[in-house]
């Protein structure tokens, strides 16, 4: 009696054991590196972070395959000091059986991110080895934003050009005025000056009309 | 011991103003030449055009290639022997002859117009290809106003599993400028279409210029206040950065360390002095337009010896600063090239983490490669040499464009730097425009090839609009190609052949002692020994052995260029193909018409005054105001 309970306690790390080996045909090996990602405030790795792995990739299995898998039906094994191990998924229903690579790769780049906050992890030091991580395409927005700039220093350079133009094109204007009011200045000045200078100017012989008429 | 060699030039006081013409001219501040506002205006113009993307990108190299800290010696010699005499010289005179570079040399000698011809041909096709480069930093400078930078981040491909190919294959910014940027197809003869965004670039790049340069100097005096300071205010603010950051020591020392070796190899000296010539900006025509705005008795051996201190030591500070930047960036891909190493190790064999760092990296892999060499092997482990990333592509656009942008996306708060980074190069790129810009449209206003009624702004709008329509070259799928081919030869020999004319032509044709005696008049003194030996001798010979040698370099070596080819084995570095037989019309086209425009319009002239001669007299009785003119010289 007591050796058959002893048989059955010792049945499923036995088949744990032979299930979950290093390259095993549905197994995935995985790579965390704690110290790269977190520093300082890197944990430790020991059985307590280990559980809470294998509830993530339960968690992930569960949502995926919508069926209720347990911490139990994921085996992890050939752990490392590197931080490396292999894991398998058994199957909730039949414990002796391993549920099939595809599946479990579906479910870990569904759940990736999730997986990824729960261990305070990311894609790159939470390394699932095959599995590629999901891209995320780099935002695009509606307007690129360097039209937008364009427009921007457009719209001011075309401005300060209409500036320039309308004030050279105004200061003409005025230099006509000036240099007509100068003409009649100067007809008054050299007269007062002649006046002043040899007797009384005869305006008789003066011409008001710069050009002779024809 | 003076050199009596003048060569004859008869009627040479009728063509110049003489000095009490210039006395008379100071006074009444008569014509209608345009004036500086303050001499604050006039330096600074002149420090901007000198001033420019080749001390920022090509001065840096030069130093590093060429022994460091060593290749000062050849640059600072060669300054004081060719630049310096040279400035003074355009300075002088512009300033003496109150004409732009055509009517100056006119007025040396009828002959000599083509000179100034030359001069007007480069500067306007160098401002072409140089306002492409304005273009593409205006396009860098908008896509900086995003976080994170769009170089800084590979597109996804097709199916989203993975980097677009290019990519992924070489870096996120070479895929930005070669694919982005330019979309530059493989080969120079293949031209694809314009690149719409391009072409918006160089709109907005020639719209700005044109609003600085609408009313000549008056405008661009105001400008010049901006685009002149800023560039050094930025080169400070990186400076500050570049020396928080790691690595960034290395770069400098790397820079200046030196190697006297490099000294006993001549094309150390040649690259030193055709750098100091081309820093200048000289033979342009631009820095004779500027100073003949001055007043006559401004002191312009001054000027000449601030200006050439200021661009030296700016040469220097901009090389720290790039440098320290560049160790920073060498440092990062160091340590990553070191960091991909140990993770490999540690994922083979199973180390914890941080067990393996950079200090015994080396007893590490020894020991491993002697128990499990199959493995070490296996992994294909790179080398990480400092100096290679130190040195990699770093001149010409490459730094601007590649590395420096590389850098920047590492630095914290990149869209800051990107946007401070691209402003000053647009500054200093500007502000060498302006002078490119006076240097075509002065000589168009001296030769009177427009009417004199159209308004100045019309010129400017003309001269604009007809560089844009050239420069549409550059948008097209192969426009990087066209770019290096005006570079190499539109920039470089007719500049050095023009150079070397301007000096003959003043010492010699124009003569050294009507030349001294102007001096003495406009600054006070005659010019010392120190001028007359490198005027007469010195310079020409260094400007004669410079001409020499590049073009010897330019005829042996054979023609081929460098291209961006995905097909091509060594991808992601460029390949070299050699250029297709048609670009030998265009090298001719683009370095030998201007150079050749010197002797074909003096033989012009000369046919012009042989076959003309004969009716020289009759032809002219015919007009109203001739009659009257001879009467007049009948009563007298």
């Amino acid at each position: 009696m007591l050796g058959r309970i002893v048989f059955f306690l010792c049945l499923p790390s036995v088949l744990a054991a032979q299930l979950c080996k290093p390259n095993a045909a549905e197994g995935f090996k995985v790579r965390l590196s704690i110290k790269t990602a977190l520093g300082d405030k890197a944990y430790e790795w020991n059985r307590n972070q280990r559980f809470l792995f294998q509830a993530a990739i339960a968690f992930a299995m569960s949502h995926h395959l919508e069926l209720e898998f347990n911490v139990s039906n994921i085996l992890v094994c050939d752990e490392t000091p590197r931080v490396s191990f292999w894991f398998v998924v058994t199957s909730p229903g039949d414990p002796s059986r391993l549920v099939g690579k595809e599946s479990v790769e579906l479910a870990v780049r569904e759940s990736r991110s999730r997986i990824n906050n729960i261990l305070l992890l990311n894609d790159a030091t939470l390394e699932f080895v095959g599995v590629l991580p999901t891209l995320t395409a780099p935002v695009k927005p509606a307007t690129p934003s360097w039209l937008i700039v364009f427009g921007v220093v457009i719209g001011m350079v075309g401005a300060g050009i209409v500036f320039l133009l309308v004030s050279t094109v105004v200061q003409k204007k005025r230099k006509k005025n000036e240099v007509a009011e100068e003409e009649d200045d100067d007809e008054e000045a050299q007269m007062k000056r002649t006046a002043g200078n040899e007797g009384i100017y005869n305006t008789s012989f003066s011409e008001y009309d710069r050009n002779t008429q024809m | 011991m003076k050199l009596k060699l003048k060569l004859p030039n008869p009627g040479l006081d009728d063509r110049i103003p003489s000095h009490g013409d210039l006395e008379r001219m100071e006074k009444d501040e008569a014509g209608d030449r345009p004036q500086w506002d303050n001499k604050a205006q006039y330096l600074l113009t002149c420090v901007g055009f000198c001033v420019g993307l080749g001390n920022v990108w090509r001065f840096p190299y030069l130093c590093q290639s060429h022994g460091g800290g060593a290749f000062m010696i050849p640059f600072l010699i060669l300054l004081v022997l060719e630049g310096i005499p040279l400035l003074h010289l355009e300075f002088a005179i512009g300033q003496r002859l109150r004409k732009g570079s055509v009517g100056v040399w006119r007025s040396i000698n009828p002959y000599l117009a083509g000179v100034g011809i030359a001069s007007m041909l480069v500067s306007f096709l160098v401002g072409v290809y140089y306002n492409t480069i304005m273009a593409w930093i205006m396009w860098y400078l908008f896509n900086s106003f995003q976080d994170p930078l769009p170089w800084s981040q590979c597109p996804l491909n097709a199916n989203r599993t993975g980097y677009v190919e290019e990519c992924a294959r070489s870096t996120t910014v070479d895929y930005f400028w070669y694919r982005e940027t330019l979309n530059t197809s493989t080969a120079i003869d293949e031209s694809g279409g314009l690149q719409w965004w391009m072409v918006l670039s160089l709109i907005a790049a020639w719209t700005v210029l044109y609003v600085c340069c609408i009313r000549g100097i008056e405008t661009t005096g105001k400008a010049v206040y901006i685009t002149s300071t800023l560039p050094y205010l930025v080169l400070t603010i990186f400076l500050v950065r570049g020396l928080t950051l790691k690595g960034s020591t290395e770069g400098i020392k790397y820079l200046f360390t030196p190697d006297v070796n490099e000294l006993m190899n001549p094309s150390t000296w040649l690259d030193a002095g055709a750098q100091v010539f081309y820093s200048f900006s000289l033979a342009f025509g631009g820095l004779i337009s500027f100073s003949s705005y001055n007043s006559v008795h401004n002191n312009c051996e001054q000027d000449a010896v601030l200006i050439s201190i200021i661009n030296g030591c700016t040469s220097v500070y901009s090389a720290t600063v790039i440098y320290s930047i560049i160790g920073f960036r060498a440092t990062q891909k160091y340590d990553e090239c070191f960091g991909d190493n140990i993770l490999k190790l540690m994922n083979a064999f199973n180390y914890p983490e941080n067990n393996i760092t950079q200090s015994n990296y080396n007893e590490i892999l020894t020991h491993l490669n002697n128990t499990s060499p199959d493995v070490i092997q296996g992994l294909s482990l790179q080398i990480c040499d400092m100096q290679t990333f130190l040195s990699q592509g770093v001149e010409g656009t490459g730094l601007a464009f590649i590395v420096f942008t590389e850098a920047i996306i590492e630095m914290p708060i990149s869209p800051l730097w990107a946007v401070l980074f691209f402003i000053m190069l647009f500054c200093l790129g500007l502000s060498t425009m302006f002078g490119s810009i006076e240097g075509v449209i002065a000589p168009l206003l001296d030769l009177k090839l427009l009417p004199r009624s159209w308004p100045k702004e019309v010129i400017s709008g003309l001269t604009c609009f007809a560089s844009l329509a050239l420069g549409l070259i550059f948008a097209l799928r192969s426009g990087n190609y066209w770019l290096a081919l005006f570079d190499n030869f539109a920039g470089s020999i007719p500049l050095l052949v023009i150079g070397f004319f301007e000096m003959i032509s003043v010492v010699y044709i124009y003569g050294m002692d009507r030349f001294n005696k102007d001096l003495e008049f406009m600054i006070g003194h005659k010019p010392n020994i120190f001028w007359q030996a490198t005027w007469r001798v010195i310079s020409p010979l260094i400007m004669i052995f410079i001409l020499i040698f590049y073009f010897v370099t330019q005829v042996t070596k054979e023609l081929t260029y460098l291209v961006w080819d995905q097909e091509a084995e060594s991808f992601p570095t460029l390949a070299e193909r050699y250029y297709p037989q048609w670009v030998y019309v265009m090298i001719f086209i683009l370095a030998g018409v201007p150079s050749l425009a010197i002797p074909v319009f003096a033989l012009y002239k000369l046919i012009q005054r042989k076959c003309c001669k004969k009716d020289y007299d009759d032809s002219t009785v015919d007009t109203i105001s001739a009659k009257i003119q001879m009467s007049d010289k009948m009563k007298l």
